[in-house]
C-alpha cells in the first residue's frame, strides 16, 4: 500500500476529455463504421477464438487434469474431453468487430441521452497503448454499474485501443440474445461458484491464461467481483487475480501490466435498485425483458461519467522481493498446485493495492460532499427531535469547508472553481432532486425513508476512502482512555482491525495507515503531537467531530450486531439465516429508537458479522 | 581436418612460447594472441589482423554498420587502452623468505617479476580486463612457480604447507568466474602455480583407447599431438586454444562436440591430484566402479580449492574420417527450439547443434568477410530473396541452427538427411555449410570482438546456464528482456545487445548461452552498472529454473548463490571435504564455497 506519495496534495492527475462532445457533432454511423486498427502486443501470435479453444483443450494443464479426473471418477478420458469442450463452448467469448460496431452505434445514442459527458483521461489511454505493446495487459475497472464493461469497450473502441475480453458472471447468460451479443463483444462467462470442480477450474484458468500469454487481447475483470451496491469499494476477490499473475510467477511471460481503471458516475443508473437490494428486497433477475422495462431510465439525467485509466502496474515490480519464483523449479509447471503462502499473501496485498489505486482516482462530485453533510445534519436533527431543513447558505458554507478539507486529504474533487459555491451546491441538489427532498418532508413510510437514506449514504461512501484513515484516528482519540500516543495507537489499531471487512485497509499496514492519518491531521492543524501525547487543537475539534461522525453509522452497526449476537438465539444458525434473522431484529431495534437507518443495510450487516466471526466474538456452527 | 583456428605456429611447441613469458605472444590486457585483433582501418572498415585464423587478414565490410547500428557507437569515439603496464602500478611482492629460499634450493623455476605476476592474477571477466586496460592492478600473486612434473608439484605443496603460504593453481588463465583473482583479504604470500610446463603426453594406450597426459597441456596442443598419432579427444571447449586440461577438470568443462565425445566427466578415466593431505587417485583405470561416491567428483569442479590436478588419463578416439558443417533457417526461435527438442528426443543430435536467435544471426552475418567475386554476392542475394520473399520468413524473426557432423562419410550423409528431415517438420530450410561454419567462427572470435568493443566504449560479456526443455523458451525470453530492462533502469543510454543461443542439447534439457553488451558512453562507473545487470540476469536465470552454471563454474563471481543451488547440507558436505583435505586453506583462492 505504500505506493502513495507522502503528501496527497502533491498527487498529479491527468486532464479529462469529453468523448461525447465529438459524438454530438458528427455522425454516429460513420463513427461505428470507421477504420479500427488498434496497436497489438509485440509478441502476439495471431489467432482466432476457435484456435484459442483448441489451444486450451490441447494444453498440458488440461491433459493432466483430464487424466486425474478420469482416474478419480472412472469416466473415460474421451467423455471428459467432450465435457470439457462443452464447458469451454459455454464459457468462451467470440469477439466480433461487427457486434462491437453495433454497440458503438447504439451506445452512442443511449449515452448521449443519459449522460451530459463521458470524460476520459487521454494520457491514461496513451499509457495503456504503450503497455499493451510491451506486455500482456489486465484491465481492472471499478464496478458500480452494469454499464461498466460496455462503457470500457466503448471507450477503447473510440480511442483505437485493443478491445478487451471480459470475465462476466453467468447471470448474463440467462438473457437470451443479449448474452450472445455480449459474448460477441468480448465477454466470456464464468459460473459464480464452482467449488471443487477441478475440470472447470482448469479450463477456466487455462482459458484466461492462454488469452493473456498470447497477447490475444487485454483481459478485463472486476476485482471487486460484483457491483458495489454501497459505492464503497468491496474487499477484492482473488481468484482471477491469482490466475492472471500466474504466468508471470511461472516465468511464462516476462511481465504482466495491470491497469486499474476508476469509473465514477455522478448518478449511478441502479441508484434506488441498490438501496432496495440492501434492505433485503431481492435483485431482479437479469432478463432481456427486464432490460426493456428499464428503458424508462432513458428519460432521466444521469450527469457525467469520469473514467480514469491509472498508471499501469508491473506485476514484476510488485513481486520484487516478495515472491521467490524458484518455488516452481522442482515440479512441472502444468501440474496444478495450491498457491504457496508467500504467493497467497502477495496476491492479497496486491489486490488491496490495486483497489486503493482505483479509489485514489475516483472523481468526487460536489454532491458527494453535500450528501455527507446533509446526512450528518439529518441525524443530528433527528437526535434532537427536530424536523427542519438547513438553510442553503449554511450548507454552502459547510460544503466549502469540506471541499478544502477533502482537497488537503488528496481527494480527486471536481469542484468547478469558476462558479460561485452556492450555485455549485444548488445545481448538484437539482441533479439529485429525488434524494434530498426527503430532508424537507419527513412523513414518508419507513421503507422509502430508508431507501432514500441509503442512497444518500452511498454518495457519502464515495468519499470514504479519502477520510477513512483520519476518521479512524479521530474515533480512536475519542474512544481511547487517555491522550497517550500508545493508547491512541492501540485504539486505532483495534478499530482498524474491526473495520477491515468494511473499508479497504491493506493487510499489515496498520502502522503506515496510522502515520498517514497523523500526518494529515497534523498538516491540517487539527492535531499536535508532543513527546508522549496527542492533543486536539482549537480548530481541530470541528474536523475531528466531522470525521468521527462520518464513521458513526458503521460503529453503531457493529455495536448493534454485537448486542444482537450477545443477547439472542445465535447458537445454531447458519450464516445466511443469521443475517436474515438479524435484519428482522434490527427492525425491532429501529422501533426502539435506532439512530441510523444504515444499520439496516445488508452489506453492513454482512461485513459486521464477518468481522465478529474473524475476531472470534461469534462462532459459526453447522445445523 | 578443417580447423577453424589453425595455428600457424603449429610446428612449434606452443608451450615453449608460454614458458616464462606468455605475454610475449599473448596480450596482457585482452584476449588471445598479440598479433591478432579486430580494428577499424582508416576507411572505417573492420579488419582482422594476423595470420592465425581463417578470418585473419580479411576485410569485414558489414561489421562497422552493424556495430554502430547495434550499439549506437561510432568509430570516431575511441576509448583506447593503456598501451603498457607501468611496474609502479603493481604492489611489491610479500615474500615468505623461508619458503622462497627452500623453493630455490629445489631448482624449480620461479619469478617475482611484476609482469609475470600481473599476468597470472586475473582471468577474463569484464571487470578484470577493463581494469587492466585502465592500467589498474589489484592484489596479484607474489611469486610464480613453474613445476615441470608431478613430483615438482608434490614438493611445492609440501613447502607451501610447511611455510603456510597460499597456493593458486594456474592453467590457461581463461577463467570467467573471478576464480583467478587473489582474495584481497589474503595476507599470506600468494604463490601462483603455473602448470604450463607440464605439457607432455606421457603415454597412449591404443588397446584401451586412452592417453595419459600432464594436466598443464593446452587444448589445441593436446589435439595436435594426438592427431599426429591419428587420435583425438574430441573435447573442444570454445576456449581450447588457451585453456588447459587441468583447468577443464577443475571446472567441469564442456566441449562443443560433447554429443559424440562427452563432457569432461565422461572423458576422464583417471585423475591424479596433489593435495595438502597427499596425492589422491584411484588404484585402477576402470571404466566404471561401484565403490561408493566417485572420488573424481570431489576433484572435478573443485576449482583449485583442494589441490592441483597433475596428470589425467583420458579417453581418445580415432580421428574422424569426415566432417561437415551445415545450417538450417527457421521462421522463428520457437520453431527452432521445438526442432532441437525433437532432435534431442530422437537422440540423433550431430556432433554439435546450436540455435542462434535472430540478433545473433545478424551478428554472425555482420562477420561475413568481403566476397571475392560478384557471382558469390549475387548468389547470396538470391538466397536472401528466396528465404525472406519466397518463403516469407521475417528477417527480424528468423533464426539459424548451425550443425557439425562428424564420422564416416556415409554415416554423416545419412545422419545429415535425418536431421534435415526433422528440421523440415518445424519449417526449417537448409541454409548451407557456409552459414554453419560462420556460426562456429563467431564463438572463437567473440572474445577478440569484445576487445574491439572496448576500444569504442562498448563493454560486454557472455554467460551461460542449463535448463529443462520446457523452460528453454521462457528463460531465453525473460533473461534477454531482463537485461534490456535493467540497462534502462541503470541509466544505460543506448539499447544493449542482448542475445542468446541454445548451444548444447541433452535428454532432459539444454545449455543456453547469452551475449550481452552495451555502449557505456555517459556512465560514470560502467563496470559497476555492468555487474549489476549481470547480477540481475543471473537472478532471472535462477528464477526461471536455470542452473547457476553449465560449464563456466562458480569461482568467486557466483558464490553467493551456491547455498540455494546445492542446499545447506550440500554446502556442509563440500565444506567438510575442504576441511579434511586442506585444513590450513593452503589452496586459498576462496572459490566455490
Amino acid at each position: 500500500c505504500g505506493s502513495l506519495s507522502k503528501d496527497p496534495m502533491l498527487k498529479k492527475r491527468d486532464d479529462f476529455e469529453d468523448i461525447l462532445e465529438e459524438r454530438r457533432n458528427s455522425s454516429d454511423l460513420k463513427y461505428a463504421l470507421r477504420c479500427y486498427t488498434p496497436v497489438l502486443y509485440k509478441g502476439v501470435t495471431p489467432c482466432t477464438s476457435s484456435m484459442l479453444k483448441s489451444m486450451v483443450l490441447q494444453s498440458d494443464q488440461l491433459h493432466y487434469v483430464i487424466n486425474q479426473v478420469s482416474k478419480e471418477t472412472g469416466k473415460a478420458t474421451d467423455d471428459i474431453k467432450e465435457e470439457a469442450s462443452a464447458i469451454l463452448e459455454e464459457m468462451a467469448q467470440c469477439l466480433q468487430l461487427s457486434t462491437v460496431r453495433f454497440f458503438a452505434f447504439t451506445l452512442s445514442k443511449a449515452f448521449k441521452t443519459l449522460f451530459r459527458s463521458i470524460c476520459v483521461n487521454e494520457d491514461g489511454i496513451q499509457r495503456l497503448q504503450q503497455a499493451i505493446q510491451e506486455h500482456p495487459v489486465v484491465l481492472l475497472p471499478s464496478h458500480r454499474s452494469y454499464m461498466d464493461f460496455l462503457l470500457m469497450s466503448y471507450i477503447l473502441y473510440t480511442y483505437d485501443v485493443a478491445l478487451p475480453v471480459i470475465a462476466a458472471g453467468m447471470d448474463f447468460m440467462g438473457m437470451k440474445f443479449v448474452g450472445e451479443m455480449l459474448r460477441m463483444s468480448g465477454a466470456f462467462f464464468i459460473r459464480r461458484s464452482f467449488g471443487g470442480d477441478k475440470l472447470y477450474w482448469a479450463l477456466f484458468s487455462e482459458y484466461v491464461k492462454t488469452m493473456l500469454k498470447n497477447g490475444f487481447a487485454p483481459v478485463e475483470f472486476f476485482l471487486e467481483g460484483t457491483r458495489s451496491r454501497t459505492s464503497k469499494s468491496l474487499t477484492p476477490k482473488l481468484g482471477l487475480l491469482n490466475i492472471v499473475m500466474d504466468p508471470f510467477l511461472k516465468g511464462e511471460v516476462f511481465d504482466v501490466n495491470v491497469v486499474p481503471v476508476s469509473i465514477s458516475y455522478e448518478r449511478v443508473l441502479e441508484e434506488t435498485l441498490y438501496a432496495r437490494e440492501l434492505l433485503g428486497i431481492p435483485k431482479p433477475k437479469e432478463s432481456t425483458s427486464g432490460l426493456f422495462k428499464a428503458r424508462k431510465i432513458l428519460s432521466e439525467d444521469y450527469g457525467s461519467i469520469h473514467v480514469y485509466f491509472g498508471q499501469p502496474v508491473s506485476v514484476r515490480s510488485l513481486a520484487q522481493g516478495k515472491v521467490n519464483r524458484c518455488q516452481f523449479n522442482l515440479v512441472p509447471r502444468h501440474i496444478p498446485r495450491r498457491p504457496s503462502e508467500d504467493i497467497a499473501s502477495f496476491v492479497n496485498d496486491s489486490a488491496y493495492r490495486l483497489v486503493r489505486a482505483q479509489e485514489e482516482n475516483m472523481v468526487l462530485k460536489p454532491w458527494v460532499l453535500v450528501a455527507s453533510l446533509l446526512l450528518q445534519y439529518h441525524h443530528q436533527n433527528q437526535a434532537a427531535g427536530q424536523k427542519r431543513g438547513i438553510a442553503l447558505g449554511e450548507l454552502t458554507a459547510q460544503a466549502v469547508w469540506l471541499r478544502d478539507l477533502s482537497r488537503q486529504y488528496g481527494a480527486f474533487l471536481h469542484w468547478p472553481d469558476h462558479i460561485p459555491p452556492s450555485e455549485v451546491v444548488s445545481s448538484s441538489l437539482t441533479l439529485h432532486r429525488g434524494l434530498y427532498v426527503y430532508t424537507l418532508k419527513q412523513h414518508k413510510e419507513l421503507l422509502s425513508q430508508a431507501v432514500i437514506l441509503l442512497s444518500c449514504a452511498s454518495y457519502r461512501n464515495q468519499a470514504l476512502h479519502v477520510f477513512v484513515r483520519p476518521a479512524l484516528l479521530a474515533l480512536a482519540i475519542h474512544t481511547a482512555s487517555s491522550n497517550q500516543k500508545q493508547e491512541v495507537f492501540n485504539s486505532f489499531s483495534f478499530l482498524r482491525n474491526m473495520f477491515s471487512n468494511e473499508f479497504i485497509l491493506c493487510p499489515g499496514a496498520t502502522v503506515q495507515d496510522f502515520e498517514e492519518a497523523c500526518y494529515l491531521l497534523v498538516k491540517t492543524g487539527a492535531l499536535q503531537f508532543t513527546q508522549q501525547e496527542v492533543l486536539v487543537t482549537e480548530r481541530g475539534h470541528r474536523t475531528l467531530a466531522f470525521l468521527s461522525t462520518m464513521l458513526d453509522p458503521f460503529l453503531q452497526g457493529y455495536q448493534v450486531k454485537e448486542t444482537l449476537c450477545n443477547g439472542c438465539v445465535m447458537f445454531c444458525v447458519q450464516k445466511g439465516g443469521c443475517v436474515h434473522n438479524s435484519i428482522q431484529r434490527s427492525r425491532e431495534h429501529l422501533r426502539i429508537g435506532l439512530k441510523y437507518m444504515e444499520v439496516l443495510s445488508s452489506d453492513l450487516q454482512k461485513n459486521s458479522l464477518a468481522a465478529l466471526l474473524r475476531l472470534g466474538a461469534v462462532r459459526k456452527m453447522k445445523g | 581436418m578443417d580447423r577453424l583456428f589453425e595455428c600457424v605456429n603449429c610446428k612449434l611447441n606452443l608451450c615453449q612460447y608460454l614458458f616464462f613469458h606468455r605475454q610475449e605472444i599473448l596480450k596482457w590486457n585482452g584476449w588471445g594472441y598479440s598479433d591478432t585483433r579486430f580494428l577499424f582501418n582508416k576507411k572505417g572498415q573492420a579488419e582482422f589482423t594476423g595470420k592465425r585464423y581463417r578470418l585473419s587478414g580479411m576485410i569485414i565490410p558489414a561489421l562497422q554498420n552493424w556495430f554502430e547500428g547495434t550499439f549506437g557507437a561510432s568509430v570516431q569515439h575511441k576509448s583506447p587502452a593503456m598501451p603498457i603496464l607501468t611496474s609502479s602500478a603493481v604492489q611489491p611482492p610479500t615474500l615468505n623468505e623461508a619458503f622462497v629460499d627452500e623453493l630455490k634450493s629445489t631448482g624449480i623455476p620461479c619469478s617475482h617479476d611484476a609482469e609475470d605476476r600481473v599476468f597470472r592474477g586475473h582471468g577474463h571477466c569484464l571487470h578484470e580486463v577493463f581494469a587492466l586496460r585502465e592500467g589498474k592492478v589489484g592484489r596479484v600473486p607474489d611469486i610464480v612457480v613453474w613445476p615441470n612434473c608431478h613430483n615438482d608439484v608434490v614438493k611445492i605443496v609440501e613447502l607451501a604447507c610447511k611455510h603456510n603460504v597460499c597456493l593458486i593453481p594456474y592453467g590457461g588463465g581463461t577463467s570467467v568466474s573471478s576464480a583467478l583473482e587473489c582474495p584481497p583479504e589474503e595476507t599470506r604470500c600468494i604463490v601462483s602455480l603455473d602448470t604450463s610446463q607440464m605439457n607432455r603426453i606421457l603415454w597412449i594406450d591404443e588397446k584401451n583407447l586412452t592417453a595419459h597426459v600432464e594436466a598443464g597441456i593446452v587444448g589445441q596442443e593436446l589435439e595436435r599431438l594426438l592427431n599426429e598419432s591419428g587420435y583425438c579427444t574430441g573435447h573442444e571447449p570454445d576456449s581450447m586454444e588457451f585453456s588447459s586440461l587441468g583447468g577443464w577438470v577443475a571446472t567441469r568443462a564442456s566441449g562443443m562436440k560433447k554429443n559424440i565425445y562427452g563432457n569432461i566427466e565422461d572423458l576422464v578415466v583417471h585423475v591424479k591430484m596433489v593435495t595438502p593431505q597427499g596425492v589422491i587417485e584411484k588404484g585402477c583405470q576402470c571404466p566404471r566402479m561401484s565403490t561408493g561416491p566417485d572420488i573424481h567428483h570431489f576433484i572435478m569442479g573443485s576449482e583449485g580449492t583442494l589441490g592441483v590436478v597433475t596428470e589425467v588419463t583420458m579417453k581418445i578416439r580415432p580421428m574422424p574420417e569426415y566432417q561437415k558443417y551445415g545450417s538450417v533457417v527457421f521462421p522463428n526461435f520457437e520453431q527452432g527450439v521445438a526442432c532441437l527438442r525433437e532432435v534431442a528426443k530422437q537422440r540423433c543430435a550431430p556432433a554439435s547443434i546450436r540455435l542462434m536467435d535472430n540478433e545473433q544471426f545478424k551478428f554472425g552475418h555482420a562477420l561475413k568477410p568481403q566476397v571475392s567475386s560478384i557471382f558469390t554476392s549475387f548468389l547470396d542475394g538470391l538466397k536472401k530473396f528466396y528465404i525472406t520473399k519466397f518463403k516469407g520468413f521475417d528477417p527480424d524473426r528468423l533464426c539459424v541452427a548451425t550443425l557439425l557432423f562428424e564420422g564416416d562419410r556415409e554415416k554423416v550423409l545419412q545422419h545429415e538427411k535425418q536431421v534435415y528431415d526433422i528440421a523440415a517438420k518445424f519449417g526449417g530450410l537448409a541454409a548451407g555449410e557456409d552459414n554453419g561454419q560462420r556460426g562456429y567462427m563467431l564463438t572463437f572470435v567473440i572474445a577478440y570482438l569484445r576487445d574491439l568493443g572496448m576500444d569504442y566504449y562498448v563493454i560486454g560479456e557472455s554467460f551461460e546456464t542449463s535448463v529443462p526443455w520446457d523452460r528453454v523458451l521462457d528463460i531465453c525470453r525473460n533473461v534477454k528482456a531482463r537485461i534490456i530492462q535493467e540497462c534502462k533502469d541503470k541509466g544505460v543510454q543506448f539499447s544493449p545487445l542482448s542475445t542468446c543461443r541454445v548451444t548444447q542439447t541433452y535428454d532432459a534439457g539444454a545449455c543456453v548461452y547469452f551475449y550481452f553488451a552495451f555502449n557505456y558512453r555517459g556512465l560514470s562507473d560502467p563496470v559497476h552498472v555492468y555487474e549489476q545487470v549481470e547480477h540481475a540476469a543471473r537472478e532471472e536465470i535462477l528464477a526461471n529454473g536455470g542452473s547457476l552454471s553449465h560449464h563456466h563454474g562458480v569461482g568467486k563471481l557466483r558464490k553467493e548463490w551456491m547455498r540455494e543451488t546445492i542446499s545447506d547440507v550440500g554446502m556442509g558436505m563440500l565444506k567438510s571435504v575442504k576441511n579434511y583435505v586442506d585444513p590450513k586453506n593452503i589452496f586459498g583462492n576462496r572459490n566455490l564455497i
